[in-house]
Formats: C-alpha cells, sequence, structure tokens
C-alpha cells in the first residue's frame, strides 16, 4: 500500500503542477500535453515515455487497490463481532480512507473517459487540444462539482496516507513525528489546492476560449 | 451512586450472548470499576443468579489481567487500567455499557472473559533473550547506555492486557506486538535475535488472525501505559531490516 501509494502521490504532484500551465493559455498548454507524448526523444521512441509512465502508474493503481482489498478484508474479518457501544473514533481522514479511495477509483475512472479517451466527454471532444477539451469540462456544472468533490477527497486520502506511508516503511519516529504530519498536510493541502484552481479557474473566467 | 449496568452475558463460547440490565446502588466514588462490579456480584450470587465474570489479578495496575470495554472505550475513559479506573470518573445515575474485547483472535469464554492466549503465543514465538539460565549475571558485565535503558523501559511497561487490539477497529495486534519486539531489539541482550525474533513474531501475529494495522492510532489512545504508537514504525522498520537481511543470506 504504501509503496504504490507513493508512487502515484509522485505523479500526482508532477500532474498538478503540469496543470496550472493552463492558467498560461492555450499555446502553452497544449505544447506542454505534446510534450508529454515527445519527452525522452531521441533516445525514447514517440510516446514511448508517456506509456512507461501509464504501465507504472497502473501497475500502481492495480496493487494498491488489491492490497486494500485483502487489507479491509483481513481487518473486517478480524472483528467479527462489533461493539454494542460504539463512538467515533479517529480523525475524519482516517475514517474515510476505504470510501475515500473508492471514490477515487470511480473518479480516475471517470477522468479517462473524459479527458483521455474523451468518451463521456461534454461538447466535442478533440484529440489534441487538452486545452479546449479541460474548458469543455469546467463549463459544466457537473464537471466542476464531480472534480472538486474528487480533489477534496484526494486531500484527506494523502493526509493520511503519506503520513502512514512513512510509519509503514518505517522512517518515522517520536522526533520526527510533528514534521512528517506537517509534509502530509501541505502535500494534502497543495495538492487539492493545485487541482482544484484549473475548475476555478474556469468557472471565474480566467481560463476560457479566448 | 446509584447506576445503570448494561453488561454483556454469555454462557460460554459457543453460546449467544446479549446485554443484561442491572440496578446497582450504594456505589461509592472511591471504589475501583471491579469493586463495583464485586458489590453486583455478591447480590447476583444471594439471589442464587450467576455472576458476571470477568478477568481481574493486581488490581494495582500492572499485571495485564483486567479488560472491559466501558462506554466503548477499552479501560474505560481515563488512561488507566479497569482496575485502577475509580468510579468518580462516572456520575451519579449514569447507564455505564461494558462489553468484552472484541476480536476474533479473543474468543468469548464466558461473559466478559476473553481467551488472550494468542499474545501468549505471539510472546513464545520469539519474546525471549537466549540467556544462560542460573544466578543472576553481574549486573555490569553488559553495559546499557542510559538512552537505550528508556526506549527498552518504555516497551518493556506493556502488560499484555490487549486493550489496544480491543481498541482497534481493525483488531490489530501492532501495538502489543510492536512494544514486545523493540524491548529486547534495542538491548544488547537482545541482539542475537534481533532479526528471527521480529520475524517470527510478526509471522505468529498474523497467523492467529488480528487485523492488519492502518495507523488509526486507536491503540495508542487506549493503551493504559501509554506504548507510543511510534513503536509499531519501530518494529516496521525492524521488520524491513531483518527481511533485506534475510534475503542477503
Ligand atoms: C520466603 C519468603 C518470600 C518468598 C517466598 C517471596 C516470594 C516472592 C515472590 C514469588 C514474588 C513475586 C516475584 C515476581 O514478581 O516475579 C515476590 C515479590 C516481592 N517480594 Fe517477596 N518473598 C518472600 C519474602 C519477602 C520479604 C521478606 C519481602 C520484604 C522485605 C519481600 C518483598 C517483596 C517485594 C517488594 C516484592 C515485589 C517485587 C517486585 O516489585 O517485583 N518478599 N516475593
Ligand atoms: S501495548 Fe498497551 S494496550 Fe497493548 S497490550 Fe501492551 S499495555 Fe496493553
Ligand atoms: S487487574 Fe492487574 S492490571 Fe488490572
Amino acid at each position: 500500500m504504501a509503496v504504490s501509494g507513493l508512487v502515484m502521490l509522485l505523479y500526482l504532484v508532477v500532474h498538478m503542477i503540469g496543470n496550472l500551465e493552463i492558467y498560461f493559455g492555450a499555446g502553452e498548454f497544449n505544447a506542454y500535453a505534446h510534450w508529454l507524448r515527445t519527452v525522452g526523444e531521441p533516445f525514447m521512441h514517440d510516446e514511448w515515455t508517456l506509456w512507461l509512465v501509464r504501465v507504472v502508474l497502473v501497475a500502481a493503481v492495480v496493487a494498491h487497490a488489491v492490497s486494500a482489498y485483502q487489507l479491509s478484508r483481513r481487518d473486517i474479518r478480524a472483528r467479527p463481532t462489533p461493539y454494542v457501544h460504539r463512538r467515533r473514533r479517529a480523525s475524519y481522514a482516517t475514517r474515510t480512507m476505504r470510501w475515500g479511495g473508492i471514490i477515487l477509483g470511480l473518479f480516475v475512472v471517470w477522468h479517462l473517459l473524459d479527458l483521455t479517451t474523451g468518451t463521456v466527454h461534454a461538447g466535442g471532444f478533440q484529440p489534441g487540444h487538452p486545452y479546449q477539451n479541460v474548458v469543455d469540462t469546467f463549463s459544466t456544472w457537473y464537471g466542476d462539482v464531480v472534480y472538486i468533490v474528487a480533489m477534496l477527497a484526494l486531500g484527506l486520502h494523502v493526509r493520511h496516507g503519506f503520513w502512514s506511508a512513512a510509519q509503514t516503511l518505517g522512517v518515522g519516529s517520536g522526533a520526527r513525528d510533528r514534521a512528517l504530519k506537517t509534509v502530509a498536510d501541505v502535500l494534502a493541502l497543495l495538492l487539492t489546492a493545485g487541482f482544484i484552481a484549473v475548475p476555478v479557474g474556469v468557472m471565474t473566467g480566467v481560463v476560457s476560449w479566448r | 451512586m446509584k447506576l445503570t449496568l448494561r453488561v454483556w452475558r454469555q454462557k460460554n463460547a459457543r453460546a449467544d450472548g446479549a446485554m443484561a440490565t442491572y440496578e446497582v446502588d450504594g456505589v461509592s466514588p472511591d471504589m475501583s470499576f471491579l469493586e463495583m462490579l464485586d458489590v453486583l456480584n455478591e447480590r447476583l450470587a444471594l439471589d442464587g443468579e450467576d455472576p458476571v465474570a470477568f478477568d481481574h489479578d493486581c488490581r494495582e495496575g500492572i499485571c495485564g489481567a483486567c479488560s472491559l470495554v466501558i462506554n466503548g472505550d477499552a479501560h474505560g475513559p481515563e488512561r488507566t487500567t479497569t482496575c485502577q479506573l475509580h468510579m468518580r470518573s462516572f456520575r451519579d445515575g449514569d447507564t455505564i455499557d461494558v462489553e468484552p474485547w472484541r476480536a476474533a483472535a479473543f474468543p468469548v469464554v464466558k461473559d466478559l472473559v476473553v481467551d488472550r492466549s494468542a499474545l501468549d503465543r505471539i510472546i513464545q514465538a520469539g519474546g525471549y533473550v537466549t540467556a544462560p539460565t542460573g544466578s543472576a549475571p553481574e549486573a555490569h558485565a553488559t553495559p546499557v547506555p542510559k538512552p537505550v535503558a528508556d526506549q527498552a523501559f518504555e516497551h518493556a511497561e506493556c502488560i499484555g492486557c490487549g486493550a489496544c487490539v480491543a481498541a482497534c477497529p481493525n483488531g490489530a495486534a501492532m501495538l502489543f506486538t510492536s512494544a514486545k519486539v523493540n524491548h529486547l531489539n534495542v538491548l544488547p541482550q537482545g541482539a542475537p535475535e534481533r532479526e528471527t525474533r521480529v520475524l517470527d513474531m510478526v509471522a505468529q501475529m498474523d497467523g492467529e488472525g488480528f487485523g492488519g494495522c492502518t495507523l488509526t492510532g486507536e491503540c495508542a489512545t487506549a493503551c493504559p501505559k501509554g506504548i507510543p504508537l511510534t513503536s509499531i514504525t519501530r518494529m516496521n522498520r525492524e521488520w524491513l531490516r531483518a527481511t533485506r537481511k534475510a534475503s542477503d543470506r
């Protein structure tokens, strides 16, 4: 869970920073998207790097989901009889890891169908013109809602997930605990804010067709 | 004080259990929680009823025999053992729910008594040192630096009560196991089995049907001895180190 989670987290940080290029206009954003397909050339053939990243990511997603499933099954089996007297436990981020993870998994499917394949895209999907496609998506109310809700879920998931991964990998200690928690909070906040900045940009008209 | 108790009653391991309600009168705020249960049991015995079975031994917070989930909290509302919890932590007229530790690895034996021998088997798997038996060795023969001794003592405080398992939403025994592993792994006396200890104890823990850790931190909050959550981190570090070393060989 820890290693696959950190792989995805690293990808998300890069992805978030890349997305912010949308604020510099269609030319720059589309050029960035084009660069993603040619990066590493001439050593790497066209799209090789992109596909390498995709393969690693799919492996990480599958590993993360499979281990989450196994862990959850084991955890549920370990407490067959619930307590009669229940009380709210742990923090919100901690309690929502399972459902938050499922929501994020569904979001990723939606997101790929929306902006990679264009299957569920609102308006005419134009391959190779991600700027226009992004503006399309965030011009619909449900596009904004889906993305913003998912990014809030992402922030919560990362908040508990990053710190937990550090514990699983044995990196934490009493003295370092506060620092690790702070890094987790900052990462969660930056990712959420950075990703949400895109739909907000479109909604406020800062990012638009013209 | 006058209290309403709702207590888990279960005849034996195979029978179905249920919460039963009792009124207990004449409780002094200075009584411990177990003394309050003694008052109830005395009356039940006089009425010819089966007294409520619960575990206890030292009643001074050091043996780890007592248990009980009180109003959803393992060992009740204070950071101490149930035997050292006093009735002044409750208010006159309160209704108090009393349940056994709940975990697949801790089957109910009767009422509030559960079988915690799974923890003993984790100890048997590696919670020992290879030391010559017989008379105690000369204390200065193996110097232990003060910070190391402090770490060992911090983990050695674990009394093996199992409240960490009871409080964990996953029924995991990571805090207990990590306390026991770290206690010996930081000391020079524990060095010969440093790798096998952590690997064997974790394997035994997994085999006993405890859940997996999701770092909720409920264990460290419930622990009457204040074993810190970072104890688990340290055990993970030891486990990864031992796994690497084993694959090198
Ligand atoms: C023949 C006489 C005695 C026998 C058979 C005996 C036996 C024991 C035993 C079996 C224990 C428990 C050890 C353990 O926890 O592993 C113990 C603990 C203790 N005994 Fe004795 N004892 C004797 C005399 C005394 C005397 C005379 C004193 C006081 C001057 C004493 C003071 C203590 C104390 C303070 C402890 C607790 C030690 C601790 O904190 O672990 N004992 N004894
Ligand atoms: S770690 Fe704490 S709660 Fe768990 S068994 Fe030891 S003393 Fe009890
Ligand atoms: S009875 Fe010994 S710790 Fe509570």
